[in-house]
This record gives C-alpha cells, structure tokens and sequence, in this order.
C-alpha cells in the first residue's frame, strides 16, 4: 500500500497572529511553524501501516522553500520520503489540483490529510482532492482499518460518530481520534539523522489555477473588560445573562 | 438565477442551521435582485422554510439518501442548482454540509469559500468575510467563478424571519455510484449537540475528576445546553473526545458559553471566540480566561455551580 500524507506548513498553535503588507499577509515574524496538528494524527496512524502492514509512507507540501523543515520534521517521524510542490499555496482548489498531479504520477492507494489547517481552516483540500482523483473520501475521519483494498472508518458527525465502509483508492480528511495525543511521536537523534538523508524530492507546480483571493485580513475587535459577579450574588449573575446579555 | 440554499434535515424535521443559511440566501438573493430556491431531502413537512424567505422548494424524497452520502448529496444539490441556473449556492457548516461542499464546488465549477460570517459585503466581486486562525481573526476573501459556494458558519448569520409563499416541486436527480456505505450511526438521539447548542456548558481540570462531572450536567440540563471540555480534560480520557473544544477540537460558536474551571489556554480561546456571551467561574482571579469572559464569577466551582443551579431553576420557574 503507497500512502501519501498531507503536510501543512503553519504557525505553532501558541503563535500571535499579526499581519503585514497593509494587512494583506500573515507575519511569520518571530512565529515557529509545525507540521499542522490535523495532519500530524494522520501521519502517526501511516506510521502505523507502514510499521503493521508493511505500507509506504510519503509526505507532500505545496509550498515555498521555506517549507522544508516542517517536511525534514516529517521524514524524522518516519516518512521515507518527501514531495515539495514548489509554488505559493495560494487557494484550496489550487492546492488541491496540484495535490492531484502528485497522486497521479505517484500511484498512491491511500491519501491522509487533516480535517482543516489551523492557519486558513478552508476543510476544503481532501474533499476537492477526492473528486479530483475519483477516490472515495471520508471526512472528519476518527478511526481507519485498511485490510486488502477494503476499508472500514469512523467519522464524527454533530453529536456522535458514524461507521462506514470503503476501499481504496481512498482520501481522507483526518483529525484527532485517528490517534490519540499520547501517541503523537517527536522526532529522536536518530530519526533527525535519517531524515538528512531521505530524499526531498522538489516537484515544480502544475500552475493550476485558483478559484478565490484572499484580501486582507483583520483582528477582533478587543475585548471590554469582564463584569465581575461576586461569588455570593449570583442573583446578579442570572440578571445579567437574562437582561443585560439576554441569553437565557 | 436564484440563490440555491440547500436547507438540511434530520429525521425529516430541519435544523436551527437549516433556516439560519435560508435566511442568509434570502440577503444574497435581495442584494443580486432574485429568489431564494431551497433543495431539501427527504423533509416531512417544508412550510416552515416560506417564514424565512424560500420562494421555492425542490423536494428530493428517496429512500435511498436516508443515510447520509457526501458524494451523492453532493450529487443532487448539483442537479438542483443546474436546474435553477443557480450562481450561488449556500451551504451550512454542519458536519455533513461541510463534507459535501468541496466536492460539490468541484462539480459545479465553483469557488467555495467556508466558515462565512456574514452577508456579503459586495456582490461583484463576491467579498465575504470568512474567519481564520481558528478565530483569532476574519479573512476578506473574493470568489472569483461564475458559480459560488458559500459555506454560512452556525450561528454567525442568525435567523432572520422573511414571510414568502414558498411553492413546492418534486425533484428526482439521479443519483451516482458511492463508495462509502453507512454501516452504523452511535448517537446520542435525547442530548443537545455542541454544534447545534444555543448554550454551551464546559468545564476542566478545575473539575478534579470525571467524578464530579454530575453538577456541570445538571447545569447544562437545567439551561438545556450541550456539555463540552477542555483538552487536558479529554487527554486525561475524563470525558469523550466528542466533547473536547478548542484549536485542535470542536469550534463553539453558541450564543452563551459557561467556562467551569478552565484556565483559558490560547487555543481554548480560540475556539470558543465565535461564542457571542462567555462567563467563567474559576477560583484564580489571574486565570487568563477572565480576559477574554464577559462575565467572571472567582469562587470555587464546587460551590458556585450548585448555587447557580438552584438560582438558574429559581429564574425558570419564575418566567415559565
């Protein structure tokens, strides 16, 4: 089985967001980027296949050079190889188009991706990437088996989760649940020593087109100051929710 | 030319989020000069659509959709705005709405913009805000196809009543080969889900142990609200991770949101920021929570929670 894992490049959960260029662009000043937490899970779980089922591992980016390290942090998990789309990701559709070359020319039976990156939270690239590719596709994906081509997975819907069964050639958008936390694996000396030495393949980009542009962008308002109630007036409380914030 | 909306159901009844995106077709549909159409499937009764400005109602009723298929309800919203010339299609931002819409988008050619704030600020181009970085700020972004699809975030738009006489018409797309067969669905039918809750009650490691959690159900039943947690609460297998919200979890976008013992990490905060009303109760008066809360109660949740709920049944009784 060729497993390929969806690798997006973005700001570490912590990060304060600012923008840049009359705010037309993220400030990556003094920001530390990390392989994007949806995607993390899914990459662990294809660490699983590879080490229980003997399956291939690769990893992809579209994006600039400035990528890279967050690929090599992927190879010291364990991938044994990465793909870099040398284009700025621009759109999910274009994302997606160029995601669905790399497929193509690579054969792959299964591909991983994220439920959402946390940076732009499209949830839009494994779903166009399925229609794209002809593959089935499961969302917001908990749990996957693969036995031969057959397929069972979970998902999580609005208050529960759903079972369902497939087969390969198959995508999913996958989140935590998949794996769990715990299971998350930071790279060691020896894994960041491999890494150096696994191909990195630089792919130029199908130039695909995109669908939408992103403007500007802009911060909340800041918040007022809390309404503090005192612990013995709760009274209060239940009036400020009911008359002032007219939630209940 | 109208406004596709495509209003979801379950159990052939809609949901909140159904007319919410019904009521935001109706802005998009006045400010292009056109009607509002609605596909609905296997719905039992659509009059209810017509209070929220729906002209018209395709009815798609085949026993064949019962269980939800992204690939072939996509399929059939495709159908419904081909035959309308549709140029906008909206969407909600449930769990299944957002698992058909980029397959949908790639079907109809379309831009898909998701997690949608508000009505669009220019139709030509089509400028819509759009949030980001998990709610640590919006994105104004343009679609820029002939056809778009909207993804209306829960709870953003709100609803807006808009009496129209809705007529009503049977549509049978035809359906494509899917891939993916429900086997079984394990869902709690009598609890308020997180994404559906007006009200939202959540607690943390202030909470001690998964022991102590009877009084945050007991406040979230009395407000008939949704349960939900913090992350350490559900790594620590506490609670569901169902029931996790944050970053990494569930987004909450509730009009209330109650925050029991969380100290209010910065991916917590971030996803529970679209709440409109958040409280916390917590015992540090320098827990960062209180930052970002418009209401704090500092105390002990062991005390207050149990005082607020005998208050809280008070204030039913009192406006029953």
């Amino acid at each position: 089985m060729k497993i390929l894992v969806c690798i997006s490049h973005v700001p570490d959960t912590t990060s304060k967001i600012n923008f840049t260029d009359g705010d037309a662009k993220f400030d990556t000043n003094g920001v530390q980027f990390v392989i994007n937490p949806n995607d993390e899970f899914g990459l662990t779980r294809a660490m699983w296949f590879k080490e229980k089922q003997g399956a291939s591992v690769d990893v992809v980016n579209v994006g600039g050079a400035e990528t890279e390290p967050t690929l090599r942090k992927a190879l010291a998990i364990g991938a044994d190889s990465a793909i870099r789309v040398n284009t700025e990701a621009k759109d999910g559709f274009q994302v997606a188009k160029e995601l669905a070359k790399v497929v193509k020319d690579g054969g792959y039976d299964l591909v991983i991706a994220g439920r959402e990156s946390i940076d732009y939270n499209g949830g839009m690239v494994p779903g166009m990437l399925s229609e794209l590719i002809g593959a089935n596709f499961v969302s917001n994906c908990i749990s996957l088996e693969i036995e031969g081509t057959n397929a069972t997975a979970s998902r999580e819907i609005d208050g529960g989760k759903e079972t369902v069964a497939t087969s390969l050639p198959l995508v999913i958008a996958g989140q935590k649940g998949l794996v769990e936390e715990s299971d998350l694996r930071i790279p060691n000396m020896r894994g960041i020593m491999m890494a150096r030495k696994k191909p990195l393949n630089v792919v130029e980009a199908a130039n695909a087109e995109t669908e939408t542009s992103s403007i500007k962008f802009e911060k909340p308002e800041p918040k007022g100051v809390v309404t503090l109630v005192d612990a013995g007036n709760l009274d209060e409380l239940v009036n400020l929710l009911h008359n002032e914030a007219k939630v209940i | 030319m109208s406004v596709l909306v495509y209003t979801e159901s379950e159990n052939g009844k809609f949901k909140k989020t159904a007319l919410e995106v019904a009521s935001y077709a109706k802005a998009v549909a006045n400010q292009l000069g056109t009607t509002v159409t609605a596909v609905t499937v296997n719905a039992a009764d659509t009059s209810e659509l017509a209070n929220y400005g729906v002209d018209k109602v395709l009815n798609v009723s085949n026993s064949a959709l019962d269980a939800f298929n992204a690939k072939s309800y996509a399929s059939v919203i495709k159908q419904a705005a081909e035959k309308e010339d549709a140029k906008v299609v909206i969407v909600s931002q449930s769990a299944d709405s957002k698992y058909l819409a980029p397959i949908l988008a790639v079907g109809l050619n379309a831009g898909y913009a998701s997690n949608v704030m508000e009505a669009p600020s220019s139709t030509s181009p089509f400028t819509v805000k759009r949030t980001a970085f998990t709610n640590k700020a919006f994105n104004i972004t343009t679609i820029n196809t002939d056809v778009k699809v909207v993804g209306v975030s829960n709870n953003s738009f709100g609803l807006v009543e808009n009496s129209a006489s809705a007529s009503s018409e049977d549509f049978a797309p035809t359906l494509p080969e899917s891939g993916v067969t429900v086997q079984s669905v394990d869902k709690a039918t009598d609890k308020v889900t997180i994404a559906d809750a007006e009200i939202v009650v959540s607690a943390g490691r202030g909470m001690k142990g998964p022991e102590n959690w009877g009084m945050i159900e007991e406040l979230a039943e009395v407000l008939g609200a949704a349960t939900a947690c913090s992350k350490p609460v559900s790594d620590l297998g506490w609670r569901p991770h169902s029931e996790h919200v944050g970053q990494t979890g569930k987004p909450v976008a509730s009009n209330l949101y109650i925050a029991i013992g969380i100290s209010g990490a910065i991916q917590h905060l971030a996803g529970i920021n679209a709440s409109k009303v958040k409280v916390v109760i917590n015992t540090d008066p320098e827990a960062p929570f209180f930052k970002a809360a418009d209401y704090g109660v500092v105390g002990d949740a062991f005390e207050v929670v149990p005082a607020l709920i005998e208050k809280l049944k008070a204030f039913k009784a009192a406006n029953a």
